[in-house]
Parts: C-alpha cells; structure tokens; sequence
C-alpha cells in the first residue's frame, strides 16, 4: 500500500498509509482517483510586460520585466505548496506539465505558463482527445516552440514535429511529409501577447488540403488533434510514458495498460493494476520535486505556511538538484533514472536535507529517543535500512543531523 | 528551445542505452587519468571530438557567399561578404570564427564540407544517437568511440568525458569510457565524511538504482580531493571565470573552455587517454537565428583556437561535429528548421589545411535539404585509421570507405 501510495501521490505520511491499508487496495485506488475539486491559482494580477505601452523606455521595460520574475518566482512558490497539497491529482499535473514540457525561460509569462497549467488540470484526467486539442491551441506552448511566426509563406515545423514525436506519438509513427503537412496545418495560430490569447489569423493559414497520417483533406486544428489521439501508435505511447514516470523506466509497459484506451484515469487504474506493477517498488529513482515536495509532507511541513524567504530557499535546493517546476531543460522533459544520480546531486540532497531539518524541529523531537533510526524509517516511510545505511545512522547521535543524512540516504533516493 | 543543451534530451527521452550506461557509468578523478602517464607510445595520437548540441547551422558556419542561391534562399539571415572571413572566392567563415580563420590560413584546419549519411533523419535524439553510434540504418545502443575501446582493452580511462554523464558515443559493448566531472564539490558542513563514505558501501540485494545512489557517495567521497586539483588546473590555464555554473540536470556540461582546459591538462601530463569528448549545446536556433548562431560559434572559436594552438607539435587532432545542419531555407521566424548535411571540421597536427569534399548544391535538393556528399563514416574511419591506428571495420561494421587527403 505505501508503494500505491508513493507512487500516485507526493511524500505519502505513515498515518497515511495506516489509514490506506485500513481502507484496502479497491478503496484507496478509487479514492486517490476521484476527480479534484476545481483549483483556484494564485492571483498574480496582469502582465506587465503585456500592459507596456508601445512607447515605453528601456528603464520602464527594465522594470517590468523584473516584476515579470517576481510573478514567476510567486507562481513556482505557490505550485510547489499547491503540489504538496493536491494529491494524486495535482502529481498527475506534475506528469503532464513534464510531459508538455514548456519552460518559462522562454515562454516568459507566468499568467500563460499557469494558464497551462490549468488546462493540464482540467482536461488531464479525461480522454486525451479534448486534452490534445486545448494544448494545440495553448498559448504558452505555441511561443516555447515557434508555433508563434508559423505562416502560410514559411512554415515553422518546431511545433507541428515535437507534438508527434513527443506529446502524442512518438518516433517512427509519422514520416517527414506528416511533419510538414501538420505545420501547414498549424500555421496562423498565434498568441496576442497583449491579451494573452491563441487566435487563428486568418492571412497566414494555409488552408489547402494535404495529407496526414494517412488522410488527405482539409485540417483544422480540432481535426489534427483527432487524427493524433486516434492513431493506432497514440494510446501505447502514452501508456508507456505513464508507466515510465508511475511505475518503472526499465520494466517494460505490460499491454493491460494500453488496453484500457485512452481516458488517462482509466490508464493509470489500469496500470496500478497490473500484476508487474508491485514488483516495480525500490527500482524508480525519485525526481527532485518528489524527493522534495514528499519530504515536507513527511515533516509535517506546510509549503504554503512558510515564510517567503523559506520557500524560495527550497526552490533554490530545487535548482541545485536540477529541478525547478516551469522550467524543464527542454521540450523532452526531465531526465529519468540514474541520470538524477549522480556526485553532484548525493550533494544538493546533503545540503538540502540538511535545510528541511532545520525547519521541522517537531520532526526533529521524534528522533531523540533509543530507537531513532528506527522512528526515521517510520517518519520517511522507508520500508526498510540496509545494513550499510542502518550502521552508517546510528552513529550519529545529533537528531537533526540524523534527519538530515536520512533524507539524504540511498533508500530515500528512490521509491 | 534556445539555448538548451541537447545533450540532457539524450539522458531525458532514453536514447542512451547501453549497460554501462544504465549503471550510470564509472566516475573516475582527473587523478586517476593523470596517473597513467608514463603508459603510452609517445608516438601515439589523440582525439579530440566536440559535439555541438542542437544541429549547428552548417551553411552560416561555412558560408557559400559566392554562390546567388545562398543569399536567394535566406533573405535576411545571410551576412554580406564584407562581413565574412574569407577562406577563397566562394566560401567564408562565419565572422564569430576568427581564430578558426587564423588556423586554416596557418594550414591548421581542414573544412569537411557535406557530411552526412543515407535517409537523414531530423529528430535531435534520432539523428544524434545515428552520429553517435555510426549506424544510420538502426542505431544500436553502443557508440563508436565506445566499440574502438572494446578493440584497445577496455580500460576506462583510454576514453574519458568531462561532463558529469557519460556521452553514448564512448559506450561500447564490453566497455565504457570514463567520466570525470568537474565543478565544485565539497561536502556540506555538518556532514561527517567518515557517515557519507559508509553511506557509499554497497549492500547486497538493494534494487540497482538505490545501488547507484549509494555509489555516488563513494564516488563523492573519491573525488572529493580531487576537486582542488581540478581547480587549480583551470586557474593555471588562466580560464577561471569564477564559480561554474550549478549542474542543473547532471547533465549539464561545464563550459566549453573549462572541459578543454582539463583536456590540455591531461595531455600535458602525458595521460594514457587517447580519445576526449567534449560537449557544446545551444545550437538549436528555430527562431532569430543569425545573431545567436554568431554569438555561439564565438563561444566555440576562442578556447578551441587557443586548445589548438597549445597543444601544436603533441599529436593532438580535434573533430567538430553536430547532429545535423539546417535547411537552406530560412523559415518566417527568421531561424532554420531542422536539416541535414553539414560540415565537419578537423583541426590540429598532421591535418591537411584547407577545404575538403564536395560542396552540395544549393539548388539541386532533397525536399529542401541538401544532398551529402561525403559519409560520415569515412570521416571516422579517418580518424581511426589516422589518429588511433585502429582497424575502422572493426569499430564501423565492415565500413571499407575513407576520406583520402585529409590526414597525412
């Protein structure tokens, strides 16, 4: 139960589990897969680069584009609380986020890239079809690759490629000519950055028929997206993603999964499920939101109720960890697997446990007794030590420090 | 997709995949390089082979300013001939190259131009993981630097990698190349060194990615002093800029000037090592190209044009390559889409300076890209035959071609 647990949800605590195995498997499944109750982001008022007149001087441009920081920092501040209070529903928006993988570095707007966001959540969970066709037309997707100066004269195939290749279906399900027929398709989609909106512009649509993936005819945004989610390749490529992220990136996707089609709900059920699905515990790496965001609920700490200066310091073990939400490395996401384990990352999570200790002092009290290494295994629901590890914590006498090198440990890494 | 590092694509959609690589490779300290000097015939070459991540536009790094077509098909991204660095009456070098300028006309660098291979393939990992395994028709999961070691021994330290991960190209199927990653890396106070040594034991039956976690504190704790060395190695190459920037993804490749910093060092020492690979990203220019492209290839030019010239008379040869070139057309974004054939560059001892292969026409194209004219291959059995005194069928599956003139 506390491998169901982890998996769908951040960091889960040991009463959590408890009142889990109380509940049994069926219960728990369908409680962690009820639909969320609708989300109200942080209010972070307009743009202000959007608002700038056109006339502005560098000094004001200067100004405003430090307000538009503020409003990123703000935004990844309030989703990293948000995360940790969301449940299996905002992880799930987690998995999409990395798997639209846009970043803010350029799409440069924390109302467009929240925006996102909030169509993640509301289509997320259902049929992907609706969900493809409101990220085609998303606003911060479309700037991150270029969708933006895609016209009818010349197109831009950034966006029309990455789609295939790495939202929907993935390498060897699509030619070239169906790169370059699906950009023509998309061009004349772009965003008014004044309001914010994705339009068709009408002038620089190519509107000719070409063919796609198999159909020759006249395309609009909706009719591509359609023929994406009903591509034989499509359900497959996304079960395997799922299961890569929930479940294990060298076990291969078992075909239950797949076979429960593509309501994303239906495919993670069937993937926790899946008889391989046990057996994938110990063996996926933690990514650092989840090492992270899953330690502050295990120490009983509020993201939300910190200090602002507290969060931006976990955002800063984030970076150095090498993750920071709304700002993945590429359109490809993050890394998966070992690739998070490596000298420099055992570091950061030295330097970072020790600085989620330092603000839990009631954890911290619950590890000064006899049977401390034993009450650290409980609070980090780590099912058990090794050997190694166990000899290594109980030398070390200091509670806080304890924690600290616990939440740094090898069994902590993965999950 | 400006300025991001291609090579964190390659860890992050799986392409990589050869077992040592999934063990997360073996981290080795600039020590344990630098005491294999003393190892190798003094005769011997070295490679150094620079990636360029994103897909270098090839047609604005080597400029065909003499030919109408190029400035037909890119209005607005073409720089005027006054601008360019002139290499003869039809082709320039980018204005960021000056020092690559300086070293063709000292004879010192050789221009491969149309590189390429059968059925092109557009995709960054795709066409990355074909460049990095020499096998175009279905790139398989070791890479060719990675077989020539399984053909010289296997000792980890014959091939080694400054970045913090191991690049596929030095995966073989027996063997791995090293890593030695750079940066600074001390340990936290509070930390007790003897606590994180016995975290980095191995304990049995532990599922292998916890194993791995343990073995970065082994491996933390055995690099640890050799950070200094390390350090004091790039202050004394006069290229310290301060703090390098945070490994963001462990991917993330220290800059440019510092991994050959480390590479000169190594040389210097007389380490066994014979191949380097180093890595450069941010090429992937889809939008507002021209400007980042020069700005790039300036990032390039100066610490490899320096690298060159120190190393001069040591039997050193540098390949440049990226995954593909981009397509002659410019797009309304004022950038390029992804392309195909590209030019590779050589530079360094025993190079035969000067403009090699056949350009590939402007004109005449495969659906708007151009045509390679030389395999990438031969480019390769090149340097094995020339630099490594390797068999190339061995390590390029019976490949029997050859570029002749270019090493000598």
């Amino acid at each position: 139960m506390s491998h169901l647990l982890r998996r769908l949800t951040f960091g889960p605590t040991a009463a959590e589990v408890d009142a889990a195995t109380r509940a049994g498997f069926d219960a728990t499944l369908a409680s962690l897969l009820r639909p969320a109750a609708a989300v109200t982001a942080v209010d972070l008022g307009a743009d202000p680069v959007a608002k700038l007149a056109t006339g502005a001087t560098r000094e004001q441009r200067q100004e405003a584009r430090k307000q538009q920081r503020d409003q990123v920092a703000t935004a990844v501040r309030w989703w990293l609380g948000r995360l940790a209070d969301g449940g299996a529903a905002e992880k799930l928006t987690f998995f999409w986020h990395g798997h639209w993988a846009t970043s803010v570095r350029k799409v440069r707007s924390a109302q467009l890239m929240l925006g996102q966001q909030a169509t993640l959540r509301r289509y997320g969970a259902g049929d992907t079809g609706p969900l493809v066709r409101a990220m085609l037309r998303d606003p911060a997707l479309i700037i991150w690759l270029d969708g933006q100066k895609n016209t009818r004269k010349a197109p831009n195939e950034n966006l029309a490629r990455e789609v295939m290749e790495l939202f929907t279906l993935g390498l060897g399900a699509y030619s070239e000519a169906d790169v370059k027929a699906a950009a023509r398709v998309l061009t004349g989609w772009q965003v008014d950055r004044a309001t914010g909106a994705a339009r068709l512009a009408a002038k620089r649509h190519d509107d000719r028929p070409v063919t796609l993936l198999g159909r020759t005819g006249t395309f609009d945004l909706d009719s591509y997206a359609d023929a994406l989610v009903r591509n034989p390749a499509h359900v497959p490529f996304l079960a395997g993603r799922l299961w890569s992220r929930y479940a294990s990136d060298t076990v291969p996707v078992p075909s239950s999964v797949a076979a429960a089609g593509r309501n994303t709900t239906a495919l993670i059920a069937a993937m926790c499920r899946a008889p391989e699905f046990p057996v994938t515990a110990g063996t996926l790496v933690k990514q650092p939101v989840e090492w992270l965001v899953g330690a502050t609920r295990q120490l009983g700490l509020r993201i939300g109720a910190l200090e602002t200066a507290q969060q931006q310091r976990l955002v800063g073990a984030l970076r150095a960890l090498g993750q920071v939400p709304l700002s993945p490395p590429s359109v490809g996401g993050w890394p998966a697997g070992t690739a998070w384990l490596t000298t420099s990352s055992a570091m950061a999570r030295l330097k970072a446990g020790q600085q989620l200790a330092a603000l839990a002092p009631a954890a911290v009290e619950r590890l000064t007794g006899a049977d401390r290494v034993e009450a650290l295994a409980s609070l980090l629901v780590v099912d058990a030590w090794t050997d190694r590890t166990r000899a290594a914590l109980s030398g070390v006498k200091d509670p806080r420090r304890l924690l600290a090198l616990g939440l740094a440990s090898p069994e902590y890494a993965v999950h | 997709m400006d300025s991001i590092t291609r090579r964190r694509f390659l860890v992050a959609s799986g392409v990589t995949g050869a077992a040592a690589l999934a063990a997360g490779a073996t981290a080795f300290g600039l020590r344990d390089i630098l005491a294999t000097a003393g190892d190798r015939d003094p005769g011997a070459g070295t490679l150094v082979l620079i990636t360029l991540y994103g897909g270098n536009d090839g047609l604005n790094t080597v400029v065909p300013y003499g030919d109408p077509a190029y400035a037909a098909a890119r209005p607005g991204m073409t720089y005027e001939p006054e601008a360019l660095l002139k290499l003869d009456d039809g082709f320039a070098l980018n204005p960021g190259l000056r020092g690559l300028h300086q070293l063709y006309h000292d004879g010192r660098m050789a221009v491969v131009r149309g590189v390429g291979y059968p059925k092109p393939n557009r995709s960054h990992f795709q066409s990355m993981d074909i460049w990095q395994s020499a096998q175009p028709g279905r790139p398989g999961t070791t890479g060719w630097l990675g077989r020539w070691l399984d053909t010289a021994g296997g000792d980890p330290r014959l091939a080694v990698s400054f970045e913090p991960v191991l690049p596929p190209l030095l995966a073989g199927a027996t063997s791995a190349g090293a890593t030695v990653p750079g940066g600074v890396l001390s340990l936290p106070g509070g930390v007790d060194p003897a606590v994180v040594a016995r975290l980095g034991t191995a304990a049995s039956g532990e599922p292998p990615a916890q194993a791995r976690a343990a073995a970065c504190f082994a491996d933390l704790m055995r690099i640890q002093d050799l950070m200094k060395q390390i350090r004091e190695g790039a202050a004394e190459d006069d290229t310290d800029e301060g703090e390098p920037p945070a490994t963001a993804t462990g991917g993330a490749a220290p800059p440019l000037d510092q991994q050959l910093a480390l590479v000169a060092r190594s040389i210097e020492a007389g380490a066994a090592t014979r191949v380097y690979s180093v890595s450069m990203g941010g090429f992937d220019l889809h939008a507002d190209g021209k400007d980042a492209q020069q700005s790039q290839l300036a990032k390039l030019d100066e610490p490899l044009a320096a690298f060159t010239r120190r190393m001069a008379g040591q039997g050193v040869v540098v390949a440049v390559y990226s995954e593909f070139g981009r397509r002659v057309h410019a797009n309304a974004s004022d950038g390029t889409d992804h392309g195909t054939a590209s030019d590779v560059l050589l530079l360094g001892d025993g190079v035969q300076g000067g403009l090699h292969g056949e350009p590939p026409s402007l004109t005449d194209l495969d659906d708007g890209d151009l045509k390679y004219t030389v395999d990438f291959r031969d480019v390769y059995a090149t340097l094995l035959t020339g630099v490594l005194g390797a068999d190339p069928r061995r390590v390029l599956d019976g490949w029997t071609g050859h570029l002749p003139g270019v090493l000598g």
